[in-house]
């Protein structure tokens, strides 16, 4: 049976990350998680009893979660420092720009229960600015994966690099979205599916509601792209200049502010590299966020299948 | 090398720092004064580090957290062979890799530093590391006293503890001075001692200045097996040099022509004492 992305479900990024942390770790005990007593949230209690002497923990101290980190690196281990998002990159950002990125440290940054997974609880939860603020510190590469295939390549890459990464994902079920032998390369693109009229650019969890936005497109005889931009920075120009070339249109989605993350990163691109199209950035606005589920906050903002293909057609109206 | 070469070597120290201050036409003049001592010895006497084997992941570790006193990290490193001083002709110009606080460009230079509250946890990292792999390399840190208003050095503190990192030792430049005046007018840190002890550590306080007296406290961790060491050494911020002697002012201020001989004149005098 051939492969038909979208169709089955998986399961959450969380559940992927902690999985393949922990096949790396027993193949490598220089592999060491930190946590900020966030191993329940980051699904580590099988690393930790299984390998407690690769787990550190700093108790609820992201600071020191981060400097510890780079201490660790700089000695020599393969570190993940795994923490909320939000507390991850906000609390920590100094430490972030300067322990890390500035030094050097090839400390992997692992930002759980991203974008807008705590849903209900608040804003206090969320991160909606991580990839802003991350794309103007120099230094790190930021990943952000859309399925499970995705989020293994992800963790296995980011062991390798020799350089600073930040990689950010939510705790919901996901389906699959690519062929198992796709090739994933941090900085490049994934395709998910072809077509000329409207081109997604999508990010994170937002890529499946895009592909569910462009089948519903091919019921109004449109012919959609969707494309993974699992890597945010450095982001790969080239696939987006031939989505604005080849397509009439270009939405790009994000879990994410509309200020600074992937949508304002393409449309710098597209901008400089002197390609007019009509563009839309779908993200969160700059507005007290409105409150419910990942899901329901997603709809209210037209991040689904019918908000998506609704702001493509507005796009070709306007003379795509 | 004896106490006295290593008292002549700080005075020839201090005269240096003086000097690329002045070059640069900035630096931070009073910190550097008063932990120029305890670098002197790190370096000449207690770290088992040189520019031979500074990429031996069994050498000891110094990180200077108050990256500030840039100035005296640079002319020991430059002594010890790390650089050629005439490097140090480029401070803060141009196209320098001698910028106004440490950075991994310089050899020599464990972590980037210059925000405060970094270098503890980054230095119990580094310890951490090495219990992990039953390494046997120690490490220096050398924190301000202003610079422990940082929140992030008390949760450092805390998991150093918790660790036991016995191979951890951080000293504390307690000049009792920061930028704005008096760090028990700012915002008040006594009681240390008592402090540093509650969170787990070992703690003595040492003449920051009395070579011999640094010398066997730092060469002497761990205080108590299982602990953290900190070492408080009270020093005076511009030590050395009679009017910029407890004065905040020269925290970062850069002697004028008139001050610079003045300075230059009354170490010369130190140095002929000391060598008389
Ligand atoms: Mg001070």
């Amino acid at each position: 049976m051939s492969f038909v992305a979208g169709e089955a479900l998986g399961r959450a990024n969380l559940e992927v990350f902690s999985e393949t942390l922990l096949s790396l770790a027993r193949e490598d005990r220089n592999v060491v998680a930190v946590t900020s007593d966030s191993r329940g949230s980051g699904k580590l209690a099988t690393f930790a009893k299984a390998l407690p002497d690769q787990l550190v923990e700093v108790g609820i101290a992201e600071q020191n979660l981060v400097g510890v980190a780079a201490g660790l690196a700089s000695a020599g281990k393969c570190v993940f420092a795994v923490s909320p998002a939000s507390f991850l990159t906000t609390r920590a950002f100094e430490q972030i720009k300067n322990d890390i990125c500035y030094s050097d440290r090839p400390v992997k940054l692992i930002g759980i229960s991203a974008g807008v997974s705590y849903g209900a609880l608040g804003s206090t939860h969320h991160s909606t600015h991580d990839l802003a603020a991350l794309r103007a510190v120099d230094n790190v590469t930021i990943v952000v994966p859309a399925d499970n295939f995705e989020t293994a390549q992800a963790i296995k890459s980011a062991a390798r690099m020799s350089h600073p990464v930040y990689l950010r994902f939510g705790k919901r079920a996901l389906a699959h979205l690519h062929d198992p032998g796709a090739r994933f390369e941090p900085g490049r693109a994934l395709p998910v599916r072809d077509g000329t009229d409207v081109a997604f650019i999508a990010t994170g969890e937002t890529v499946w509601p895009a592909l569910m936005a462009a089948r519903e497109l091919d019921t109004h005889g449109l012919s959609c792209r969707v494309i993974s931009m699992h890597t945010v920075k450095p982001l790969d120009v080239d696939a987006v200049i031939s989505a604005a070339t080849d397509c009439r249109a270009v939405v790009t989605v994000e879990e994410h502010s509309v200020f600074g993350g992937l949508g304002e990163a393409c449309a710098a691109v597209l901008m400089q590299a002197g390609v007019p199209v009509p563009f839309k950035i779908v993200g969160f606005p700059d507005e007290y966020l409105a409150t419910g589920s990942q899901l329901e906050i997603f709809d209210h903002y037209g991040i689904s299948a019918p908000g998506l293909a609704q702001t493509a057609q507005m796009l070709l109206a306007r003379g795509g | 090398m004896t106490d006295l070469e290593l008292k002549i070597k700080s005075i020839r120290y201090r005269k240096k720092l003086l000097r690329y201050i002045k070059q640069a036409g900035a630096g931070h003049t009073g910190g550097d004064l008063s932990c120029v001592d305890i670098l002197n010895v790190l370096y000449n006497r207690i770290l088992n580090v040189s520019p031979a084997t500074f990429d031996d992941p069994g050498r000891d570790r110094y990180i200077q957290s108050k990256g500030h006193s840039v100035e005296a990290l640079y002319v020991v490193l430059a002594d010890r062979g790390f650089f050629p001083e005439s490097d140090l002709e480029t401070i803060c110009r141009y196209g320098s890799h001698y910028v106004g606080h440490p950075t991994r460009k310089v050899h020599g230079v464990e972590q980037n530093t210059g925000a405060l509250g970094h270098g503890l946890a980054f230095s119990v990292g580094v310890a951490l590391a090495g219990k992990m792999d039953g390494a046997t390399y120690r490490v220096y840190t050398l924190l301000g006293d202003g610079e422990l208003a940082e929140g992030s050095n008390w949760e450092s503190m805390m998991a150093a503890a918790h660790y036991q990192l016995d191979n951890l030792t951080a000293v504390i430049d307690r000049n009792a001075l920061q930028i704005t005046g008096a760090t028990e007018t700012v915002c008040r840190l006594e009681p240390l001692e008592q402090k540093l002890a509650a969170f787990g550590w070992s703690v003595h306080t040492v003449d920051g200045h009395d070579i011999p007296a640094l010398s066997e406290r730092l060469g002497s961790v761990p205080f108590q097996a299982g602990k953290p060491s900190a070492v408080i050494a009270q020093t005076v911020k511009g030590k050395g040099i009679s009017f910029m002697e407890n004065d905040a002012s020269w925290h970062h201020r850069v002697p004028n022509d008139e001050q610079y001989e003045r300075a230059q004149r009354e170490l010369d005098r130190h140095l002929a004492e000391a060598t008389s």
